[in-house]
């Protein structure tokens, strides 16, 4: 009777194993570890490691500028990310929450810089936005604004904003999907029954439509900063992280520290000081939301 | 034919509404159009752009060239390597697709309907990292590779796929397993049916609308997939498409012709894929989002 149930119990494990095996080795394992490596001045090939403390976060802190600098870079595309494809999502999604004719089209199509990778996007603009003839440049000659054409993604003026925009350009269609799927989930007699007291769109808006809405719009902002800070693809395919470190972010200099300089030890502290950064983001978000639902 | 003052005032009142919806509408779908043009332009732009020559490509600027060099998909095809990418990248994902479902539904049938002990605390673990964002692991994952022997082999850069797509497909599945009537299984297993046959006879195929999802995200998750590319990839004829670009654009800066034609190489079967079960990705985002 025990050994049928010790049998049975073993059988159950087997469906989990090989998630399991795949999990702990790939995910929990690499997340540890990170940590171990992050204290040591482990150089990748060496057989030995030495134990240095907190060698690599004290430099980190003090004498890694460009570090700080590329942080500085992705909060601004962050920034950007936040406040005007957000915006440009929410405007988008308001005005296809209504009976409106081609609705689904408009979804499809705004979807679509979503679906494509970071390399492709990056790709495609950096031919856009060539120096000397990228179509942007065309354009502005053909309008009569040919003195501000320039070489946009190698301008240090221009460059960090031109990588926003093409981030933002694959961007805005995700929020715009989520968002407007929270706009449709609120029911529509809330808008009858103040439209009936005589209530304005801004009136509607400000006291229906947006309370409703700040679980959708805290999720949205979460995501927007997660995936931004962690911009890569885009970068690699378009500057490189150049001129000099106008578009480095906090992954480019981590992978330069890890693959250009063999520094595996310096990288991982990178990595453990970047992804606390996150928690960090994403925690106060978290608390932000619960004080402003409790209001 | 005549109407009386009042009548006629609340026609009056009905037409100005109905005026003013119908501008309103016209700007709002001019508006709408204006942004689905930019979304499309680049991609149409790359696309004219791959059919124009080397000498032609920096000054014409015809959306519709006149002479389509259809063979530069050939080259790109053939002397590019864009043909041994594309059938590369092609192996990745049916592999990690389907490596992802079989896993990740077992994983999560168990966590649905079989008891054993720590089932909580290890679906626990499991989602958690679903939140927690750990950019710097990807180096650790590296140096185990690396020791594994699997840096450079197709193995090291599908067994990592596979596992970042499990947390959110047992998730997913756990989910829906949860959602369904019990009773057929219950009665498959009074029958005689060991537990692997209901799994796999019955819930299994129960569970197809929501393995479409996971299918469709994992798809588009490995085709994009570049930075594993390129710290665990070296050889020219193991890369998929998106390294095989990064490498043509390093290799050939200005060749623009060639270069767009291996995006829209890329890009064309994501472009189907989306197209034609654009209503299943939709829901799963939203779907992910509202309950999430």
């Amino acid at each position: 009777m025990n050994l049928q149930k010790f049998r049975n119990i073993a059988g159950n494990y087997i469906f989990i194993i090989p998630a399991f095996l795949l999990f702990f080795t790939f995910s929990l394992y690499p997340f540890f570890k990170v940590f171990q490596l992050s204290v040591t001045d482990w150089d990748g090939i060496s057989p030995y490691m030495n134990y240095v403390g907190l060698e690599n976060f004290k430099d980190l802190f003090m004498d890694n500028t460009v570090f700080w600098f590329s942080m500085k870079n992705a909060f601004f595309v962050t920034f950007l990310a936040l406040v005007v494809q957000n915006f440009l999502a929410l405007f988008l999604a308001i005005l296809c929450d209504r009976e409106i004719k081609g609705g689904n089209v408009y979804r499809v199509i705004f979807y679509l810089p979503p679906v494509l990778s970071g390399i492709v996007v990056g790709l495609i603009w950096n031919w856009i936005y060539d120096g000397n003839y990228g179509l942007l440049n065309h354009f502005l000659t053909f309008i009569g604004l040919g003195d501000f054409a320039r070489s946009w993604l190698s301008d240090p003026k221009s460059a960090l904003i031109a990588v926003s925009v093409i981030h933002m350009w694959k961007g805005f269609g995700w929020g715009f999907v989520i968002l407007l799927a929270g706009l449709q989930s609120i029911p529509r007699d809330l808008y009858e029954a103040a439209r009936v007291d005589g209530a304005s769109s801004w009136i509607v808006f400000k006291k229906i439509t947006a309370p409703l809405m700040i679980p959708v719009f805290i999720l949205v902002s979460i995501l927007t900063i997660l995936g931004t800070m962690q911009l890569f693809d885009i970068i690699i395919a378009t500057t490189g992280g150049g001129p000099g470190y106008h578009t480095e972010v906090p992954m480019t200099r981590m992978l330069a520290s890890m693959i250009g300089n063999s520094k595996f030890g310096y990288a991982s502290a990178m990595g453990v000081v970047f992804g606390l950064i996150l928690l960090i983001i994403s925690m106060i978000q978290i608390r932000v939301s619960k004080m402003m639902r409790q209001v | 034919m005549s109407l009386n003052p009042v009548e006629f005032e609340d026609k009056l009142q009905v037409n100005y509404e109905k005026i003013k919806k119908g501008t309103v509408s016209v700007f709002v779908h001019i508006f709408l159009i204006a942004v689905s043009l930019s979304c499309l332009f680049p991609l149409w732009w790359a696309f004219a752009s791959s059919l124009k020559t080397q000498q032609t490509i920096f000054n014409d600027l015809s959306l519709f060239p006149k002479a389509p060099h259809w063979e530069n998909y050939v080259e790109a095809w053939t002397k590019a390597d864009f043909g041994m990418y594309f059938s590369n990248s092609l192996i990745y994902t049916v592999t990690v697709v389907i490596g992802v479902i079989l896993i990740a539904s077992m994983a999560a049938y168990a966590f649905s309907r079989l008891q054993f002990p720590g089932k909580n605390v290890l679906f626990l673990i499991l989602i958690s990292t679903m939140m927690v964002p750990i950019p710097g692991s990807i180096i650790p994952l590296y140096v185990l590779l690396n020791k594994l022997h699997l840096v450079n082999t197709r193995l090291g850069y599908i067994l990592p796929q596979i596992n970042a797509g499990l947390a959110l497909g047992i998730f997913l599945l756990k989910t829906f397993f949860d959602d369904l009537p019990k009773e057929l299984e219950d009665s498959a297993r009074i029958d005689g049916c060991g537990r692997f046959r209901v799994y796999w006879h019955i819930a299994l195929p129960l569970a197809r609308p929501a393995i479409a999802v996971l299918a469709i995200f994992n798809i588009l998750a490995v085709w994009n997939e570049y930075l594993l590319a390129m710290l665990v990839l070296n050889s020219k004829n193991l890369m998929p498409l998106q390294r095989g670009l990064m490498v043509f654009q390093g290799a050939h800066v200005t060749q623009y012709p060639l270069l767009m034609a291996g995006i829209v190489i890329t890009v064309l079967p994501v472009l189907v894929v989306y197209l034609m079960l654009q209503k299943h990705i939709i829901k799963g985002i939203t779907a992910g989002a509202v309950k999430g």
